[in-house]
């Protein structure tokens, strides 16, 4: 997938973890889980519907990489095959 | 006929909103059945029916508020053992496979019979009831003295219908009339503006039902119709917050106020159980991984197993021990206050059954609905705040248990190891028990209980 759809893949996983969160003042660099007040459990359920949506396994080890819209968008892309622009 | 009661989910509830019934009446319902819905302070929750049979008269409608122990429904029991004592919580299902849970109240012990009056042999036997915690609640609520009160039930026990006399003998708010009169029949009556007390009754004991009520308005037609005195089925958030913030403040100045704490800290070294965690996540689907908060909860389950003595209630000067560990586990909600729902026999579970009991009552805290039987009942509760940032929390008591388990964030801390200086993650455990019913000693015996769980991941 190309950046944009990663992107859109990444937001729509976050909406759906935290459906009471407003995702339009989150800005690309922001650090989504404090901005969005998620706990563990909740970057759990993103990291699982990510990997599901995305088609890809994403490890413990990846999680540094998933902080912000850009930087998982990022990850997303280049793990999925088109490098990020 | 058995009584469906508003049944007391948490020590902080006072009164609940009914909000929807799931069963009309007819319709067979089982005991672990969710028949009502019931909006609480601090959230909404699925009630469940705790006897088998048919669902009788509905008493209250939804939108009513009403104090907790007031009869919502009457249900007619099918067995010819009503009373049939509980069994141990345990993890066996129905054949839906949905856990059957024993109802709320029974998670605190009867209490020993405290009035010694003789009983006339025609006294009133004013439903199941001993000096339960429901009655108790009731009782502290109306600002009724249980010690000084003449028991009508057996063996002198006081009932339901005792402490609802005295409240309205003492002229106490609880019941907002002194006519004995059916729930729908007092909302009735405040609707239309008629005083219960001059309506006759022709209900059991010359009890004011809401046909009588209407019978009266209509008699009185000059009353002009008054606005719906109830909430409306849905609060909006904002007054949600605001009567949470209320029941959290009052719980948490009732055990300020009342219980002694004493508080022990210890660091632990979670290298061990970390790489284990590490290895364990690596190998596992990411639906199966786990948190280390799954390993902290378990540890802290099993450890209360242990030291029984921190795991129970304190209830009139005296310890009684919980029917199993049943973890309440802290959850703060998004946009403020907190709910604790129960990991019920956590100690038993394997921790992939834990990782997803917690995954299920967390969101459902926080996005829909609990049962009844999972926010009540917890003998132990735990706060985990680590996912804040910080390191150490020392916390309040949920009354009338008897201790609180604290963990902070897990974080890399220079630490000896075989006299070696190497960097570890550690957490920091805290223990903040209640004085009347353990001493430093106690605490301390469970803490390194938890230390020392936590050094063998694989084992719990």
């Amino acid at each position: 997938m190309n950046r944009a759809e990663a992107l859109e893949v990444v937001e729509e996983s976050l909406a759906s973890t935290v459906p009471d969160a407003d995702l339009t003042g989150l800005g690309p660099d922001d650090l989504f889980r404090e901005a969005l007040d998620m706990d563990s459990l909740d970057f759990l359920s993103f990291v699982e519907t990510l990997g599901d949506r995305a088609g890809i396994r994403i490890d413990d080890e990846d999680s540094p990489e998933l902080t912000t819209l850009s930087a998982s968008a990022d990850f997303l892309a280049a793990r999925t095959g088109t490098p990020a622009e | 006929m058995a009584e469906f009661t508003m049944p007391s989910l948490g020590a902080d509830m006072d009164e609940g909103t009914l909000q929807e019934w799931l069963v009309r009446p007819g319709e067979p319902v089982r005991k672990g059945d969710p028949v009502a819905v019931v909006e609480t302070a601090k959230s909404t929750i699925e009630v469940e029916c705790f006897e088998t049979g048919t669902m009788g008269e509905l008493l209250v409608e939804p939108g009513t508020t009403v104090p907790v122990g007031t009869p919502l429904a009457l249900i007619e029991p099918t067995g010819e053992r009503p009373e049939e004592p509980e069994k141990p919580r345990g993890t066996e299902g129905d054949e839906t496979g949905r856990p059957l849970r024993p109802p709320p109240p029974t998670s605190a012990p009867p209490e020993p019979q405290r009035v010694p009056v003789p009983v006339p042999p025609d006294a009133p036997v004013h439903g199941p009831t001993g000096t339960g915690p429901l009655l108790r609640h009731l009782a502290e609520r109306s600002g009724v003295d249980l010690e000084n009160l003449r028991g009508s039930g057996p063996g002198g026990r006081v009932t339901r219908s005792d402490v609802e006399e005295a409240t309205a003998a003492a002229g106490a708010v609880a019941q907002p009339s002194r006519v004995r009169s059916t729930p729908l029949a007092r909302r009735l009556a405040a609707e239309l503006d008629v005083d219960p007390a001059t309506v006759t009754g022709t209900g059991r004991d010359g009890a004011v039902r809401a046909a009588d009520v209407r019978k009266a308005a209509r008699g009185t037609a000059t009353a002009a119709p008054r606005p719906r005195r109830s909430a409306p089925p849905v609060r909006p958030a904002e007054e949600r917050g605001a009567s949470m913030r209320q029941a959290i403040a009052g719980l948490m100045t009732r055990a300020n106020r009342d219980i002694p704490h004493y508080y022990l800290s210890t660091t632990i070294d979670m290298a061990a159980a970390m790489s284990w965690l590490h290895e364990h996540n690596r190998r596992s689907a990411v639906a199966e991984r786990l948190l280390p908060a799954a390993l902290l909860l378990k540890a802290a389950a099993r450890a209360a197993r242990e030291v029984p003595e921190l795991n129970g209630f304190w209830t009139d000067d005296h310890f009684t021990a919980g029917d199993g560990v049943h973890l309440g586990v802290a959850v703060s909600l998004r946009g403020g206050g907190l709910v604790a729902p129960v990991l019920h026999d956590a100690d038993t579970l394997a921790l992939p059954q834990l990782m997803t009991a917690l995954k299920d009552v967390v969101s459902r805290a926080r996005t829909g609905r609990l049962r009844g039987s999972e926010v009540s009942g917890s003998t132990l509760t735990v706060t985990n705040l680590g996912d804040q940032g910080v390191e150490t929390v020392f916390g309040l008591i949920h009354p009338p248990q008897v201790a609180l388990v604290g963990f902070g964030r897990i974080s890399d801390r220079p630490w000896a190891v075989d006299g070696l200086l190497g960097v570890r993650p550690v957490v920091t455990a805290t223990l903040s028990a209640d004085h009347r019913a353990t001493d430093g000693a106690v605490g301390a015996r469970y803490l390194t209980a938890v230390e020392r769980l936590l050094q063998k991941p694989e084992e719990s």
